[in-house]
């Protein structure tokens, strides 16, 4: 990778939100960087990588910050402003200082109330982590002129609304936390959800994803949730390699070689759960994280206690009161032996969940469980009409073809 | 940066104001918070405004004018005053905007004001 690559990835949303914050002009700052990069490909291959390269890309940025806010300080008065900014990068070239690092406060920015949360987690992961807006698109599944137009409109918001970069203060914490725990969630599940990597780009929102909920819980240590959601995407995280088996086939978690799991991200999920309950406050991301970690007790026990699972789901279901835990709790009972009370609950949520392929695969299973094998065959075709990814779409067809007595 | 925080009243609040058993409630707490807004040192301006009924709306089209009475939009909550504030971001703005008397019944936007 070339040198000014790597700062790029490590320090692209330092830098971004270092250049914004006074301003909270995110599109400029973004400009500004895109140029200075531009710059840096141009020079440090010739004369070398400066010793402070973050600090060098600051000071060129700046410089293209401010001739652009002298062209605007015609029609507003940006004088003043300007030359605080000039004043400000002189005295970080001359102390050669690091750039403070106010992510967090640019993540609360994209997550702010004031924002349409549709666009939040795209938000975040150009301006925080650098992903261009045809990748977020493509993730997303919408159009790239859409997805730009979006966060255009978004980043004129936090401008000109002046949205801050401010850390809430202990009061608000808890109203703002919610919509950036949703966001970085989001973002992870993107990535998870292509868990054979044949895209690059789904797979980094996920591991992206994880470093942002670290850097969280670093800033955040009493925050129970933020330590909940670290715990969920690690649970997630250490199973990333059992989803495939060695012919690239889906392996239904239920089915899933244990050996392959990752001890090392499951031993950190537990404690971070751990440390999250001693704060008690329990809150969505722990209930779901500790539902994963029931499931990570097999690797130890060889067992799922999926009574625990449908306890653990009714708590969530009573906090969210959202179709999707319904829909999880309801295979949690199919699992303890309770097929046909699992398909009474399955129907119930027909009207919320009918377009959504888990509904119509978790419906197939338990009409085939019942001994119901054409209707069963029938919602087989149905969810995987709804599905994207190959290995998931041939894992149902086999499921349909096998019937319960083999799959099972 | 200058924000205005337009306040949309309900009809009952807007009836509020003339009614002799509400009156003295609803003055005191638009009165409350014009001085709470100039001892925290942001207040920059503002009006009330006389309620809806009263409202004219003017269209010119096709170069002929159109006067037709009432306000612009025909929706439950209508524009009754606004406020100016000078805050530091939108989190201030909104602090200041959640204490306006209207907040609880009726709603309250919050828009920053141009600069020239």
């Amino acid at each position: 990778m070339h040198p000014a690559e790597r700062v790029a990835r490590e320090s692209y949303g330092k830098l971004v939100a270092w250049l914004a914050a006074s301003s909270r002009d995110v599109a400029a700052a973004e400009d500004a960087l895109a140029d200075a990069f531009a710059a840096a490909l141009g020079t440090w291959p010739t004369r070398g990588v400066p010793d402070n390269p973050e600090g060098w890309l600051y000071a060129a940025a700046k410089r293209r910050l401010i001739d652009a806010a002298r062209h605007r300080a015609v029609v507003r008065d940006a004088e003043p402003r300007v030359a605080a900014a000039a004043e400000e990068i002189d005295e970080a070239m001359r102390e050669n200082a690091d750039i403070p690092d106010r992510r967090l406060g640019l993540l609360f920015a994209c997550a702010h109330p004031a924002i349409d949360p549709g666009v939040r987690t795209a938000l975040m992961l150009q301006t925080v982590l650098g992903f261009n807006a045809d990748r977020i698109a493509a993730a997303f599944m919408v159009e790239p002129q859409a997805m730009g137009q979006r966060l255009v409109r978004a980043k004129r918001k936090i401008r000109d609304a002046g949205v801050g970069f401010e850390i809430p203060a202990s009061e608000d914490w808890p109203t703002r936390i919610g919509p950036v725990l949703d966001a970085i969630y989001a973002a992870y599940a993107e990535g998870w959800r292509d868990a054979d990597g044949s895209e690059g780009a789904h797979r980094e929102f996920a591991e992206e994803a994880i470093w942002l909920g670290r850097v969280l819980v670093r800033a955040a240590p009493q925050d129970a949730e933020a330590m909940g959601l670290l715990a969920l995407m690690l649970h997630l995280e250490a199973r990333k390699a059992a989803r495939r088996d060695a012919s690239g086939a889906y392996v239904p978690l239920k089915k899933q070689d244990v050996s392959r799991w990752n001890e090392a991200l499951i031993q950190e999920a537990e404690t971070l759960l751990f440390r999250a309950a001693g704060l008690r406050s329990i809150g969505r991301f722990q209930l779901e994280a500790a539902i994963q970690s029931a499931h990570a007790a097999r690797r130890r026990s060889g067992v799922t206690d999926w009574k625990a699972i449908v306890g653990l789901y009714d708590a969530l279901a009573t906090m969210t009161a959202s179709p999707v835990v319904l829909l999880n709790r309801a295979a949690a009972v199919a699992e303890t032996g309770d097929a046909a009370a699992a398909l009474e609950a399955c129907d119930a949520l027909s009207g919320a969940l009918g377009d959504y392929q888990p509904w119509w695969a978790l419906r197939a299973h338990l009409l085939d469980v019942l001994g119901r094998g054409s209707e069963a065959r029938a919602a087989y075709a149905e969810a995987i009409a709804r599905e994207h990814d190959p290995a998931v779409m041939k894992f149902l067809a086999e499921k349909a073809a096998g019937g319960a007595a083999t799959v099972e | 940066m200058k924000y205005a925080i337009l306040v949309y009243e309900t009809p009952e609040e807007f009836a509020e104001r003339d009614d002799d058993a509400a009156r003295a409630t609803y003055w005191g707490a638009y009165t409350a918070y014009g001085q709470a807004l100039g001892q925290g040192g942001v207040a920059a301006g503002g009006a009330g405004l006389l309620p809806p009924q009263t409202a004219t709306t003017v269209r010119v089209r096709g170069g002929s004018r159109q006067v037709l009475d009432g306000p612009y939009a025909d929706t439950k909550e209508q524009l009754g005053g606004f406020f100016l504030i000078e805050a530091a971001d939108l989190d201030a703005a909104i602090a200041w905007a959640e204490k306006c008397p209207s907040v609880t019944r009726g709603s309250v936007e919050i828009r920053p004001v141009m600069t020239m």
